[in-house]
């Protein structure tokens, strides 16, 4: 997994956010993508060949990094900044849409 | 190489006639238009559809009912011999109503093509019986019912066309993108055509360049009336199965991307509009509310190819025998019989007697006063 530039030691993150329940530090400014980047077992499921996958072309095209921010599905999350208290979580095999 | 037939245009008309022909054993060039043409097998809507279809001319209903026969064996043959993947489905196909006028309307055109002898294969379905059809998603309160036609299909036309393609190399047929014919002249013992790739020679050429086809075809006398209509198209993220029926105007492919469309408006060019974007997106949520809620990820536009009467044309020169030009609306839906019948037909000697009634000749019929 990657690290963030801004992690150093004793220095404390800008704020935290939740991705599948669990608290990780997050910097102003970066994307819900990058933090999935760093964050343990945060991919998600292609939707079509259920192939695992993470963020990958960082700029909204790819639409690799799909992901549940604060309840709605869907999001590209490379296009969404991060904010405090965040809920981010991953999105397996195609959205439902309710009836 | 020796050419038995050179092909001008590789849209899925042309390339389905390249792949019949080679399948019967002719040597085939196939030659494509240039980077920027409208190319309608690429912006459509993957329909194989027969209801409606033709619904005042039987010949055309005719026809689109063989090719919606043909269909599962064509796709079977084709997607093998290309070892390519083609989604394909055969469920029958919904003409969701939104009013008691639309659902009259529908009733009234299956009335009109079943009486002209075509079988009734197309029913009407009240509300509470589509339901029953869609348990997954709840149905907006306009609708009233729809028209169901057991033989309604649909397919992934970019899969289907990549197939073509390729069957017609695997079959050792040649296609030549990029190289846009300029002009086709008669020489002794068939056609010289001209265009960047230099000049080739064959005793046959069939003209089957979309929109493109009059002004390859005319100056040579052979007449192909036809206008052109922008049709757009939405479609939507990956999501579940809500749609085990393909519907006119929406459609979930088999990846799972729910598509709408489609306009007609009398305008030439492929530009997108955010009027025609919002008249498709409320069609669409008045059908199935909860489509709200999926996120669009693209909009296009496509120009179809429209023989003046809506019926295609094949057509052959009597000044030049081995001329064929073919244009039609639907050249998806009848990809089956293009290359089952069409194709032998224009790599044969003449087009056949029953095929008269997608002459281009009809055209010239002088109104009665
Ligand atoms: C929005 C929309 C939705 C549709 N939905 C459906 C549907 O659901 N079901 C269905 O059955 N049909 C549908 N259609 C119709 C179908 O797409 C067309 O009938 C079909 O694509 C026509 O194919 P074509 O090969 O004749 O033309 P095109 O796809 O337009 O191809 C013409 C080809 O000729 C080439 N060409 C042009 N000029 C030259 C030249 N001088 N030299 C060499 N090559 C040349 C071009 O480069 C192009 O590749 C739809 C069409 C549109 C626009
Ligand atoms: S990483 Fe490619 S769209 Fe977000």
């Amino acid at each position: 997994m990657f690290k963030s530039v801004h992690e150093k030691p004793g220095k404390a993150s800008d704020m935290t956010v939740l991705v599948n329940g669990v608290e990780i530090g997050a910097w102003n400014g970066e994307t819900v993508a990058s933090v999935l980047l760093r964050a343990p077992g945060a991919g998600r499921g292609s939707t079509v060949s259920r192939t695992p996958r993470l963020p990958y072309c960082q700029m909204g095209v790819c639409f690799e990094c799909l992901v549940i921010v604060d309840g709605n599905a869907s999001m590209q999350g490379c296009l969404v900044p991060v904010a405090p208290g965040m809920r981010i979580e991953s999105q397996h095999g195609p959205r439902e849409i309710s009836k | 190489m020796h050419v038995d037939v050179i092909i001008i245009g590789a849209g899925v008309v042309g390339a389905a006639l390249a792949y019949g022909m080679a399948l019967k054993g002719k040597h085939v060039i196939v030659l494509d238009g240039a980077d920027r043409d409208p190319r309608a097998a690429r912006a459509n809507f993957g329909l194989v559809w027969v209801q409606g279809k033709g619904s005042d001319a039987p010949a055309y209903s005719a026809l689109t009912r063989q090719s919606s026969d043909l269909w599962p064996g064509f796709r079977h043959e084709l997607s093998k011999i290309a070892a390519d993947r083609i989604d394909y489905e055969r469920p029958g196909g919904l003409v969701y109503c939104l009013s008691e006028t639309e659902y009259a309307h529908r009733a009234a055109i299956n009335e009109r093509t079943h009486n002209q002898g075509a079988q009734a294969d197309t029913e009407m379905i009240e509300r509470g019986a589509l339901e029953h059809m869609l348990p997954a998603v709840g149905l907006g309160p306009d609708v009233v019912g729809a028209s169901y036609c057991k033989l309604d299909g649909h397919v992934n036309p970019l899969q289907l066309l990549a197939a073509l393609h390729r069957a017609v190399l695997v079959l050792g047929g040649r296609i030549e993108f990029r190289s846009p014919v300029k002009a086709i002249s008669p020489v002794s013992g068939g056609f010289r055509v001209i265009g960047p790739h230099g000049e080739l020679q064959a005793p046959r050429v069939v003209v089957a360049a979309g929109l493109a086809t009059p002004a390859l075809t005319e100056p040579l006398g052979l007449a192909m009336p036809m206008k052109s209509e922008r049709g757009q198209i939405l479609v939507t993220e990956r999501i579940a199965p809500i749609l085990p029926f393909p519907g006119s105007g929406l459609r979930q492919s088999a990846d799972g991307t729910v598509m709408i469309g489609a306009t007609n408006e009398k305008i030439a060019d492929t530009s997108v509009t955010a009027a025609s974007a919002t008249k498709l997106a409320q069609r669409a949520t008045r059908i199935i509310p909860a489509l709200g809620s999926a996120r669009l990820v693209r909009q296009w536009a496509g120009l179809r190819v429209l023989p003046l009467d809506k019926t295609p044309i094949y057509a052959e020169s009597t000044d030049y025998p081995g001329l064929f030009a073919a244009a039609c609306h639907s050249g998806v839906t009848l990809a089956a019989v293009h290359a089952a019948v069409i194709a032998p037909a224009m790599g044969g000697s003449h087009l056949p007697e029953d095929l008269a009634a997608f002459s281009n000749g009809r055209f010239n019929v002088q109104k009665c006063a």
